[in-house]
């Protein structure tokens, strides 16, 4: 291990084990493009749903829609966390990275497996959604691009843990590995799992397309398709949890509420989230009730209390770190003082309200055995999905760039104005549009569904004119939030590739200098609560988190309500 | 010591928690078990529970019981195709398909009466959602489901296919009239 294969950042103190560093440089680039072509889909599939507009044909709309279901929630998600894996190992274990190589051959099949997706996808014959539930018939290669893909990510799942083998047996920390990497390392034995699930259900039927199998049974692939599709959110939300987590910390200096708390909620993603296949079968046949009561409730809702506890400890620690700073004044001083002009914050503070508000209430209730029935596959379904993945985990995962640009890329932030903007823009334009699909949804417009006036059917049907105005809602903030994501691309791909160093010393950038050196806590040891009200350390995000709670509470009523005044089944 | 840096105590898992965390769990899990538990209570005392009835059919052998009924309780048909329109008596086993881009057949319903209605598709997948009234599912070829409904709302519902079924899949639509009681 020579030495010169390190390097420290001079602003922020963190140690970049050179190989790794190219890699993580590597993968985040691949996935900002992968997002800028997920993105031009999403333009021209929202201005087709748009009624007003109706812009792409048939065909095309079905193939731009497949195109931004696999590029966004596979590709962009995936590629850019193998980034993250490798930060929260190599970079906070400050260790090398075991085997370099055998990585960067992870990422030559994470890409071509890309490739070789969307060349089927672009030639028009695997028009099959991300789903490509059997027995609909796509190019092979669409299955092949993904197993190409898989295997390439699982490869950079083992780098990732051999590099936590190398860090502990070369005894580079001490003690026990930090919260983001243990976050980190929750998301990797996910990632594991979902990556199983992908292969036994991809590989069959990958043969089947080429004719080496004769059939597939269209339920047994649905329940093992979403052992892969339902985990992977697992992965994104670990992911964005540990990243939440980082940028409190680095940003406000902030240290868990508790270690053992946020690992035991770590932990429970990792037991329970197997189960949740189960949300996407509620009203698919034969499946007995008590098979779907368990599992889509992870086991009694195990999982979602660790993300309920998750959504408490993050802004708890930030409150903390705060009012040791003084910000002491009511119960709101520490929020409204935050530095709501970084982006870095703004982002994942941004993401973290619209995670639990809107995608984490959405999909309990959704997920709730019988409340499904009146939601399954209307354009609910991505209303919700859009909160948790891209107000999650986009946002999320956006708000880090920005600290990555200047100290893994060693540039300087451009367009700092635009990019102060830029979460905001992103944020507010996805609420507003994921409520307007809920609400849509609730009045029974479908997803994936090209004409909601029906024109060229013999039986028509007319939805309620409020359906069409929220389509139109719908529409109009997609635009923003397409705005908002278009300036993240221009803001990082120019500071990555034309931006001045962060050497040259004209600071107009978001200055790692400023984010580290954000006057580190001193926390008393042991225990928070001096600062505090009622004996509570955060105070503040306690009435927060009751204000949700109250929300979700109220919403949950309303959907049972809803569902008793359906039509008696049984 | 931060989130990103190692825990500062050796023994983390011996810190005390803090009251604010504590009170959050404690009400977090209550709610948690509260959810849980109301899914067994609606199969209990709820109306609206989809049953777990399903039979294993290929698409031949569905076809042809759709058809036996289809034969004899067509009473009128409709459209330029001239698609029969079916008034099984109530009580009935009701066969429903789902087909490259057709719902078969339209069937008409007496409200408050109960229907044994059979769903299967004869080729991909197909979802089943039923407008305006709200009822969703998932139709699988080779697998037939079973629902017992009791339509307590007259008029016209129409079937929209909700499962991406390829090129025609947004024309896929079907009818249930229901007529009131009586009649
Ligand atoms: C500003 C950004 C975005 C806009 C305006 C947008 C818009 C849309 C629209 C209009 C649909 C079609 C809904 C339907 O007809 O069923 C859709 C589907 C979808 N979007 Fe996005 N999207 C955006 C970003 C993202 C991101 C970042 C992700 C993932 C990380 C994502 C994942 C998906 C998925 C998985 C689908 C479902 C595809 C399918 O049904 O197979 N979207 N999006
Ligand atoms: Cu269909
Ligand atoms: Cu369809």
């Amino acid at each position: 291990m020579s030495d010169n294969q390190f390097r420290i950042c001079p602003e922020s103190g963190l140690q970049f084990h050179k190989p790794a560093e190219m890699l993580m440089r590597a993968h985040a680039v691949v996935a900002v493009v992968i997002l800028l072509i997920g993105g031009i889909a999403a333009l021209l599939v929202t201005l087709t749903r748009w009624p007003a507009i109706h812009l792409l044909p048939a065909d095309r709309f079905y193939q731009l829609l497949t195109m931004h279901g696999t590029n966004m929630l596979i590709f962009w998600m995936i590629s850019f966390e193998i980034a993250v894996l490798y930060f929260c190992s190599s970079t906070l274990l400050r260790c090398r990275l075991a085997t370099p190589r055998i990585a960067w051959l992870g990422f030559a099949l994470m890409l071509i497996g890309i490739i070789v997706n969307n060349a089927a996808v672009a030639s028009g014959t695997a028009s099959v959604m991300m789903t490509s539930y059997v027995p609909m018939p796509a190019n092979p290669n669409f299955y092949l691009g993904l197993i190409l893909f898989a295997v390439g990510a699982l490869i950079g799942c083992f780098v990732f843990l051999a590099t936590l083998v190398v860090a502990k047996d070369e005894k580079t920390y001490e003690g026990s590995i930090p919260l983001v990497t243990f976050g980190a390392l929750t998301a990797c034995i996910i990632a594991v799992f979902t990556i199983a699930s992908g292969a036994i259900v991809l590989i069959p039927t990958w043969l089947w397309s080429l004719g080496y199998i004769n059939h597939i049974d269209a339920a047994m692939y649905r329940i093992v398709w979403w052992a892969l599709g339902h985990s992977s959110q697992q992965i994104n939300v670990a992911a964005h949890v540990a990243v939440w987590y980082a940028i409190a910390a680095i940003v406000f200096g902030a240290r868990p509420l508790s270690e053992k708390v946020s690992r035991v909620a770590f932990f429970l993603y990792i037991a329970f989230l197997q189960l949740a296949s189960a949300h996407h079968l509620l009203v698919d046949p034969g499946l007995s009730a008590e098979w779907k009561i368990f599992n889509t409730s992870y086991a009694m809702y195990l999982a979602v209390l660790a993300s309920m506890v998750h959504g408490l400890t993050v802004p708890g620690s930030i409150e903390v770190a705060q009012r040791a700073k003084g910000l002491t004044n009511g119960l709101f001083e520490w929020l409204r003082k935050a530095p709501w002009g970084n982006p870095i914050f703004s982002g994942m503070f941004i993401s973290l309200i619209g995670f639990g508000f809107i995608g984490g209430i959405s999909g309990v209730v959704m997920g709730t055995e019988q409340i499904n029935i009146i939601i399954h596959n209307t354009i609910y379904v991505p209303g919700h999905f859009h909160a948790t993945v891209v107000i999650g985990s986009t946002l999320a995962f956006m708000s880090l760039t920005y600290f990555l640009i200047p100290t893994l890329f060693r540039k300087q932030v451009a367009f700092p104005g635009l990019a102060k903007w830029q979460p905001y823009l992103f944020g507010i334009g996805m609420s507003s549009f994921t409520l307007a699909m809920m609400g849509a949804g609730t009045l029974g417009v479908e997803r994936r569904h090209w004409d909601m006036a029906f024109t060229n059917s013999a039986l028509g049907f007319e939805y309620p004119a409020s359906a069409f105005t929220l389509m139109g809602i719908m529409g109009i903030s997609g635009v923003v939030a397409i705005l908002g994501g278009a300036i993240f691309i221009l803001v990082t791909v120019v500071s990555v590739f034309f931006g001045k160093s962060v050497e040259s010393e004209s600071s107009y950038g978001i200055s790692a200098t400023r984010l580290m050196r954000a006057d580190p806590v001193v926390v008393p040891e042991g225990g928070h609560g001096a600062a505090g009200k009622w004996g509570f350390a955060a105070p503040g995000t306690f009435v927060l988190a009751l204000f949700f709670l109250a929300i979700f509470v109220l919403y949950y009523a309303v959907n049972w309500k809803y569902l008793a005044s359906v039509w008696p089944m049984s | 010591m931060s989130a990103i840096q190692p825990p500062a105590e050796l023994v983390w898992w011996k810190q005390p928690l803090d009251k604010v965390e504590g009170t959050w769990i404690g009400i977090a899990l209550v709610w948690s078990l509260f959810m849980f538990f109301m899914m067994p209570f609606w199969h209990i005392y709820g109306k609206q529970n989809l049953s777990s009835e399903a039979y294993k059919t290929t698409p031949q052998a569905y076809m042809a019981k759709t058809q036996a009924m289809v034969d004899q309780y067509t009473v009128r048909t409709e459209t330029a195709a001239q698609l029969p329109v079916v008034r099984p008596p109530p009580g009935s086993d009701v066969y429903l398909l789902g087909r490259l881009w057709q719902w078969y057949p339209l069937l008409e319903f007496e409200k408050g009466q109960t229907y044994r209605l059979h769903i299967s598709s004869m080729d991909w997948q197909h979802g089943f959602s039923l407008q305006p009234v709200n009822i969703n599912t998932q139709i699988l070829p080779g697998y037939e489901m079973v629902m017992t409904i009791t339509p307590d709302t007259s008029g016209e519902q129409t079937i929209i296919c909700n499962e991406f079924c390829g090129i025609g899949h947004h024309t896929m639509l079907g009818k249930i009239y229901v007529t009131e009681g009586g009649q």
